[in-house]
């Protein structure tokens, strides 16, 4: 077992988190709730140069062929500094199309992302799927050579934004069903595709995908037809990943906030810190954010095993982790705050905020307990053990 | 980064795990099967067993009879005994004494005490706490004074000695210079429990097992050459005693063990004619405590790869008890709810509960002790308060 991070590692690592403080301070995300694409394409654009968006694709599609924990320790930065630029959704997308998508695809879609020149999103939720990426509703059917996809998609970070979205929809067989997913990567403008910009709670923009009647060749499938979906659990495992390295990098500023105001905040006469009551919610939220750390590099790691037990079991749990820890944290940082700690003004709030975001999307709390428990792993051995 | 096991670590699991398929006597798996309480012979017995295996010690060094195993490798020793329901030995001489001597004690006390701690040929107790101390042990009042002959004389009483009823020897914390500041006056004795003068009060818990004790001394004689380290100088042992062997304390092998049985016990409990652990109610709540041992389990990997790569224990041991006793406590609490009913009966006495699993009420009972021994839950928030999140004092 190894924990450590390379030095190369480790100078990502600083190296990001001096930028962002930096380059993007929490003043920068607040100026952007009012805009209504939310992110710039002049951050995007140092993203890229700092190597940034090619970090997760191989030196074969222009990237510079980092693991996915390289990939982690930036979103961890991302998070700490509640960045809002299209990370993770252009992460998302672009791996899908990595690994579903022909040379041609490649060659459209990934250089010019990793040149930060455009950013994806990934629409995979549907109303009544909840998590379950195999509950898909939208259908896409065949007329001619022609694709016709109708249906609905909701929550797509950077939908509003994207130059180019990746859908799945369904070519055969019934929501629940793991046959019959196919992925489509749809662009910007084309006919019928209706993006109805959304407001997030944690001040970001998001898109609702109407899909209707876009009409789309063979050549924008990503992958055989119907056969998406061990795909699509990878990426949104992928993306739940994500969710969890980025709420870590939260909870660890929430914790410094925190801690920092318990030092200097003084009543009766005294720093606040030095009531043990609130000392030892503080020592809390530690504990909880290193378990979660813990699990997200878990989670790091294991979201590249070729076993999807292993790799649905960890994933889970970091996931659930994650909403225990952010949860506990995000709040306790708002009580430990007071009065302070609710108002607009205080950054506690945006974190909180994001945070609740981060602990639904990919599968909240309920449904990767579910999953977890589903796993065969969960009952392997409790037979055994009384002999 | 990397998470798995090294080829050599991996054997060493699997040499460990084929040798407990034989290693247990028959009396001690029954009762390891269902997790029953070891009586005090059963588990020397075990110790001996270990001994004979060159296990018994994984953290000595090789010097005083220790295997000579990495911080892994002790590691996954202790979890595996856990898995397997080993009785669980007595930790007083082989982690607490045993390493403490090797640091501060003579050659000539080396000698005489380490090879019989091994051996399991004397069992040792510990007299730290004393009657309303709690956690703050140099509140201590325990006298020991200079007889002129070159002995000191004890007079005085501890508490919660621990397994005192079985012990040979006992290590104390006495006071030798009541006039010095608290922590600068006491000194670190080792006593024979057969002194004239020394007598032990066995107490019941409420897990329904005579555990801890209360040890007295009245004009107890203890040779000089039974002081350990400077006259006055032992809250520095104090402390260092207080440091030794913390890769094993979030007991993970222990709370893996007893999630098993909640849901071997959830498996053949029936409600509404279903198991209950189909019931997703009871399995999300039996599937989060597993998740965040989960999380416990890979801190603590954290945490044997720092030790073993040598850096100092840090706020990780504070975080792994605190949350290691926390989650075995809930996995006895999750027990007795899914046993309903049958987790009202105390230890099925007559037998009339079929296939009761008696000992849990009993270790639910116990481990609400975890938060408490070895330093409170709320001492080791203080001290990640102060060392870590540098807040201020009082």
């Amino acid at each position: 077992m190894d924990f450590d991070l390379s030095p190369d590692q480790k100078l990502l690592e600083s190296t990001a988190a001096a930028f962002i403080r930096k380059e993007s301070p929490v003043t920068r995300m607040r100026a952007l709730r009012e805009d209504s694409v939310g992110w710039t394409p002049e951050f995007w654009k140092k993203m890229a140069d700092l190597g940034w968006l090619g970090l997760a694709f191989p030196e074969s599609a222009g990237g510079f062929g980092g693991s996915f924990v390289d990939v982690a320790l930036v979103i961890e930065q991302l998070g700490a500094g509640l960045v809002p630029e299209p990370f993770i959704p252009s992460l998302l997308a672009g791996t899908a199309i990595l690994r579903a998508g022909s040379p041609a695809q490649h060659e459209r879609f990934l250089p010019s992302l990793i040149a930060g020149d455009t950013s994806l999103a990934f629409a995979y939720a549907e109303r009544g799927s909840r998590f379950d990426p195999t509950w898909v509703e939208s259908t896409a059917t065949r007329e001619g050579s022609d694709y016709v996809l109708r249906g609905e998609k909701v929550f797509v970070e950077n939908g509003q934004a994207a130059d180019a979205i990746v859908v799945s929809a369904r070519t055969s067989g019934g929501p629940g069903d793991a046959d019959g997913i196919s992925l489509f990567v749809l662009e910007r403008g084309a006919p019928g595709l209706r993006v109805t910009p959304v407001k997030t709670m944690d001040g970001r923009r998001a898109a609702m995908i109407g899909l209707d009647g876009v009409r789309v060749s063979e050549a924008s499938r990503l992958g055989p037809e119907g056969g998406a979906a061990g795909v699509l659990d990878e990426i949104v495992d992928l993306g739940a990943a994500a969710a969890c390295a980025e709420g870590v990098g939260v909870m660890r500023t929430v914790l410094q906030m925190t801690v920092d105001y318990l030092r200097t905040r003084e009543q009766f006469g005294v720093k606040i810190g030095t009531f043990q009551a609130l000392q030892h919610r503080a020592v809390d939220m530690f504990v909880r954010t290193e378990l979660a750390r813990s699990t997200s590099i878990m989670a790091s790691i294991r979201v590249a095993d070729p076993d999807p037990v292993e790799r649905r079991t960890a994933i889970s749990a970091a996931k659930v982790e994650l909403a225990i820890a952010g949860r506990f944290v995000t709040q306790q940082a708002i009580q430990l705050h007071g009065g302070i700690g609710i108002t607009d003004e205080h950054d506690v709030g945006l974190y909180f905020k994001r945070m609740h975001v981060l602990n639904v999307v990919f599968g909240d709390e309920e449904h990767h307990l579910a999953r977890f428990s589903a796993q065969p792993s969960f009952t392997r051995g409790i037979e055994t053990t009384a002999s | 980064m990397d998470l798995s096991f090294t080829p050599e670590q991996s054997a060493f699991r699997d040499e460990v795990r084929a040798w407990l398929r034989t290693a247990m006597p028959a009396h001690i798996r029954e009762k390891a099967a269902i997790d029953a309480h070891f009586e005090h012979d059963e588990i020397m017995e075990w110790h001996r067993i270990l001994h004979r295996k060159g296990w018994v010690a994984p953290h000595w060094p090789a010097e005083w009879g220790g295997p000579g195993l990495d911080v892994a490798r002790r590691f996954i020793l202790t979890e595996e005994l856990e898995l397997a329901g080993a009785p669980a030995l007595s930790p007083f001489g082989l982690s607490m004494v045993g390493p403490l001597l090797m640091q501060f004690g003579t050659e000539a006390q080396k000698k005489r005490f380490l090879p019989k701690i091994l051996a399991g040929e004397e069992v040792w107790c510990q007299g730290y706490s004393e009657p309303n101390a709690g956690s703050d042990l140099a509140s201590l009042k325990l006298r020991a004074e200079p007889d002129g002959n070159g002995s000191y004389v004890l007079n005085g009483q501890k508490t919660w000695t621990t397994y005192a009823q079985h012990a040979d020897w006992i290590f104390v914390l006495t006071r030798t210079d009541p006039n010095a500041k608290k922590q600068a006056g006491i000194s670190f004795f080792l006593a024979d429990m057969k002194t004239p003068g020394i007598t032990v009060r066995p107490t019941l818990t409420i897990g329904g097992t005579p555990a801890f004790c209360d040890t007295f001394f009245e004009n107890a004689v203890v040779p000089a050459e039974n002081l350990v380290g400077p006259l006055n100088g032992g809250w520095t042992l104090a402390k260092a005693l207080l440091g030794h062997e913390r890769t094993g304390i979030a007991a993970v092998g222990l709370s893996t063990r007893a999630i098993r049985r909640v849901k071997r016990i959830a498996a053949t409990t029936l409600e509404r004619g279903r198991p209950l652990l189909e019931h997703p109610g009871f399995r999300a709540r039996i599937a989060r405590l597993e998740i965040e041992l989960t999380a416990l389990k890979m801190a603590n990997y954290r945490a044997i790869v720092s030790a073993q790569e040598g850096h100092a224990p840090g706020p990780e041991s504070s975080i792994l008890k605190i949350r290691g006793s926390e989650i075995l406590q809930q996995c006895f609490v999750l027990a007795m709810e899914v046993m309903g009913h049958d987790s009202l009966s105390w230890f099925n006495e007559a037998g009339v509960i079929p296939g009761l699993e008696q000992w849990v009420a009993s270790s639910f009972n116990y481990t609400r002790a975890t938060t408490i021994y070895g330093g409170s839950n709320e001492i080791q928030r203080n001290v990640i308060a102060k060392l870590i999140l540098n807040l201020p004092s009082a």
